[in-house]
């Protein structure tokens, strides 16, 4: 069994208390988990066991696995700062593969695309499950019950929390860096697969049993200034090439043309403006969906008409926020994650575009919470319920095609906004049950749609502000029935209901479970 | 039709093909029905969708038949104007299959309704209706005429049925470019009957075609027992309909509005359309003077470079300095960008604010002669200022109220 001891969830959510084998907590409301003792320690090293000239090169990755003694059932992370670019996650499972290992779990921070090899490594059973993010093909193949294993989701914060307290312990962790220093300091900052930056292997770096970093571009030492610190690295391993520079990097970031993207995008900041939200000092993300982009750049205007500046931008960080820095409309962009060119250039080159690892920001059992700290947070969902309660990783028809990424992190922002589409094509947005709950709705605060805006009741606040608008604010009941009367009420998809037939559970930002991913039939 | 087909498909499909569907229906001797299905949304729609195929199929008396659909995510009236397009090229029927027609969308048009925007939407192409009303353009159009291949004119009329009756389009006053008579005259069924509120007539040369048209629609009310006008917008494209404009302006008392579409005029005149539109200076010119001197609203060419904002608010500028009461969109970009600057500005505004309220105080006063400074004010000029008042209130450019703060 992938999933056992199933108990009904303070979210009403039915979900299993054993997964992989392993205890589980079910999620037992917001704010209301304290875990106990203390964080996972690896091995303690001794510079002794290293090389005394700092040179921890080694000739190939296979080696390098080797020596970091790759077995059966162990855990192997990788991070997807190459995304669709990246050389070296699926080349680790080929080498697990030609030597036979079997029963590994992938921890990657994400996934994309260019990993949907990795499906005839789930079947063969070189890999047992993956505990992250499942899109396009390999969700597909999630949600047809294909994994050995039950897949873990997890936001980019859960990631970092469940291996801090242990709850994921990282065997192997290879860290692909686009520059680094034989003694194991990289940055992504420069060479010729930068990307910027390294925000989310910082966790992996300190907690990892065995850290090898993979680079392109081997500089002499000190690889400065670096984002990975060499004295946690066991070796360094240079390749040919470890991304595909295009598609590590959208050239450009793109700006929705649809016009009514850009009517969501308007109305969220009018709404912002109206609602008093926007103003002097403020922290803000706006991420890099075309929508979101153009709500930055619609805060840009905003803040330069009135001559305030924000004070900080929570990245992945793309050229409109970098114009914002540029223009002084920004004192600082927090970054983990750059989108773009221009943001890659401006993290190497401005002192105020700062690499800041989700570790830092998004890690929910630390002393305190940088997204709690956010003014404004703009986001998307696949689905919402009437209760403001939302889905990011399946669509209605119960397949698991996106991560969690920092939606859930995100959530915790001082006022969420949710600008979406009151239905794609014909598929409504808003449903009388989730297909999976994501996030409580008790933190998602305002829904921007083309035909309406609701407010949730709980912003008494956002609602008395916004009370003579003349932005069209209705209930997300009213929402529901307009794209029902549009779409026709849609019917339930062929999804499994049994305990056996999950293929993945949903952790919420503090270990516990709060949902399941159940098989899709047809 | 004499031979009726025994195959017959409509609707599209394809890559960038959202919110539509292409169906085909073949006509069988026996077997019954089957259905044959590709849709992105199956796995919630599946059943609804083989359903409305099945329903009509039997409103239609068709018994056996093999139908293949092809869905990306069109919504009911989609599909039932994708059916009924293929059905009618099967057997010959007078049914129409009437989906309910939306109470929201019940609304008629006044003669003088503003029309400073009129977004153009393909007829044929469902996902660029569905949202129209959204954007809040005065008017949306569906178009019959250039914007639907030849070949598919004929599967358009029955998309531009339903969307007619079915789509919400948020007080949009609901326009259709019919086809270039007297072609276009075969459109009207699909569209009287059905909640249309304005007829724009393309490549309009002379009022005998006005006349003829109005025949025509005057029996289609009759037959369906409409009372309330259906307005009509001739287009002049043509050289000779510019020199017929003021006849074709008071042809009827219907005609509420004309339009000047500079893309067939300049070919017509051999010459290049540019930025600068000194080419078309005479014809806009004659089109606002035939319009004005029938009280009719005279509206410009579109715009034709959806992304850029900066020459399209000068060409507003200038269409506006001519006489111009409004333009064509074909993109929902263009619509703010439109009213805002078709919109009476601050400076026209406030001058006409203190037009109005010397009016108001020589009229509480019981003065007869209106005076501003030492201006005197004739009527004709407090008229312009009390339009420039309302237009101002109704765009939200100025309260209802502004006589409350307002100091001399």
């Amino acid at each position: 069994m992938k999933c056992e001891r199933f108990v009904v969830n303070a979210a009403g959510r039915r979900v299993p208390t054993i997964v992989n084998g392993k205890e589980m907590i079910p999620f037992q409301g917001i704010g209301k988990y304290k875990p106990g003792g203390r964080k996972y320690a690896p091995p303690i090293p001794s510079c002794l066991d290293y090389p005394s000239n700092g040179d921890k090169t080694l000739d190939s990755l296979e080696e390098a696995l080797k020596r970091c003694g790759l077995k059966n059932g162990m855990s192997i992370s990788t991070h997807h700062h190459l995304r669709d670019g990246d050389l070296i996650s699926n080349l680790i499972f080929d080498i697990a593969h030609a030597n036979g290992i079997k029963d590994l779990t992938w921890v990657p921070s994400a996934s994309f695309p260019c990993n949907e090899p990795l499906i005839r490594y789930l079947e063969d059973g070189t890999i047992h499950h993956i505990e992250g993010s499942m899109n396009g093909a390999l969700g597909k193949f999630t949600s047809y019950g294909g994994m050995k294993g039950c897949a873990v989701l997890r936001s980019h914060g859960g990631r970092v929390q469940a291996i801090q307290d242990g709850e994921v312990k990282i065997d192997i962790a290879v860290i692909a860096a686009p520059s680094a220093d034989c003694f194991g300091n990289a940055t992504g900052a420069q060479g010729p697969s930068a990307c910027g930056v390294l925000g989310y292997s910082l966790v992996d770096m300190m907690y990892a049993d065995k850290v090898i970093v993979v680079t392109d571009n081997l500089v002499p030492f000190p690889c400065m200034p670096f984002q990975i610190q060499g004295n946690y690295v066991d070796y360094v391993v240079v390749v040919d090439k470890i991304g595909i520079p295009e598609k590590i990097i959208s050239g450009t970031t793109q700006l929705t043309k649809s016009p009514d993207r850009l009517l969501l995008a308007q109305w969220t900041a009018q709404f912002c403006a109206e609602a008093g939200l926007l103003r002097n000092g403020i922290g803000i993300q706006t991420g890099a969906g075309g929508t979101s982009l153009s709500v930055g750049l619609h805060f840009h205007e905003q803040l330069k008409n009135n001559g305030w500046k924000a004070r900080f931008g929570f990245g992945g960080s793309t050229q409109y926020m970098v114009k914002m820095l540029e223009d002084g409309v920004m004192d600082y962009i927090l970054d983990a994650q750059a989108f773009d060119l221009e943001a890659v250039r401006s993290v190497k080159d401005n002192k105020n575009h700062i690499d800041l690892s989700v570790y830092q920001s998004y890690n929910f059992h630390s002393k305190g919470n940088y997204t709690s700290l956010i003014d404004i947070v703009i986001l998307g969902a696949t689905e919402l319920d009437t209760q403001f309660n939302g889905n990011v990783v399946t669509h209605s028809d119960g397949l698991l095609l996106h991560g969690i990424g920092g939606w859930q992190n995100c959530l915790h922002a001082k006022c969420t906004i949710l600008p979406i589409p009151l239905f794609r094509d014909r598929i409504p947005v808003i449903v009388d049950q989730l297909t999976t709950l994501c996030g409580p709705g008790e933190l998602i605060d305002v829904v921007v749609t083309e035909r309406g805006i609701a407010i949730n009741p709980l912003r008494k606040d956002l609602i008395e502000k916004m009370k003579n608008s003349s932005l069209p604010i209705v209930s997300m009941q009213d929402l529901k029935a307009q794209a029902d009367a549009i779409c026709g009420v849609p019917d339930k998809a062929a999804i499994s209901d049994k305990d056996e037939d999950t293929v993945a559970v949903i952790k919420w930002v503090d270990g516990t479970v709060l949902d399941t991913v159940k098989r899709v039939l047809v | 039709m004499d031979e009726m087909k025994k195959f017959a498909t409509a609707g599209n499909k394809g890559k960038g093909v959202r919110s539509d569907c292409f169906i085909s229906i073949e006509l069988c001797s026996q077997d019954g029905i089957s259905v044959e299905m590709v849709s992105k949304v199956k796995a919630l729609y599946g059943k609804q969708i083989e359903v409305e195929i099945k329903e009509m199929l039997n409103f239609f008396d068709i018994r056996h038949a093999k139908v293949a659909i092809e869905d990306s995510g069109a919504i009911p009236l989609v599909i039932a104007a994708r059916m009924e397009a293929c059905i009618k090229q099967l057997i010959q029927t007078e049914k129409e299959y009437l989906l309910p027609f939306l109470a929201a969308n019940a609304y008629t048009t006044q003669r003088d309704t503003h029309r400073f925007t009129r977004l153009y939407l393909p007829g044929n192409t469902p996902s660029l209706a569905i949202n129209a009303g959204i954007h809040k353009p005065n008017a949306i159009i569906l178009d019959l005429e250039d914007a639907v291949a030849y070949d598919k004119k004929f599967e358009a009329r029955f998309m531009v049925r339903n969307a007619l009756r079915g789509i919400h389009f948020y007080g949009a006053e609901k326009m259709v470019r019919i086809s270039q008579l007297p072609k276009g005259l075969d459109d009207l069924s699909y569209i009287i009957p059905h909640g249309v509120n304005l007829i724009l007539v393309p490549k309009c040369e002379c009022a005998d075609q006005i006349m003829v048209l109005n025949q025509h629609i005057e029996t289609l009310k009759n037959r369906h027992h409409i009372t309330h006008d259906i307005w009509l917008m001739p287009i002049i494209e043509s050289a000779l309909g510019v020199m017929h404009a003021f006849d074709i302006a008071k042809a009827a008392p219907n005609v509420v509005a004309m339009a000047i579409g500079l893309e067939d005029y300049t070919a017509d005149l051999g010459v290049k359309r540019t930025a600068e539109a000194n080419e078309s200076f005479f014809a806009r010119s004659m089109l606002v003077n035939a319009c004005k001197a029938v009280g009719i609203q005279a509206i410009d060419s579109v715009f034709s470079d959806v992304s850029d904002m900066e020459a399209l608010k000068n060409n507003v500028l200038r269409s506006k300095a001519l006489g111009f009461d409004g333009m064509g969109c074909i993109h929902p970009r263009q619509i703010s960008v439109i009213h805002q600057h078709f919109a009476p500005d601050a400076e026209e505004i406030e001058k006409a604010k203190k037009i109005i309220h010397a009016y108001m105080m020589a009229q509480e006063k019981g003065l007869g002669v209106v005076s501003l400074g030492s201006k005197m004010i004739d009527a004709p000029v407090v008229k312009r200022a009390e339009k420039t008042i309302q237009l101002a209130v109704s765009m939200g450019k100025l309260s209802a109220n502004w006589r409350e703060e307002f100091e001399d």
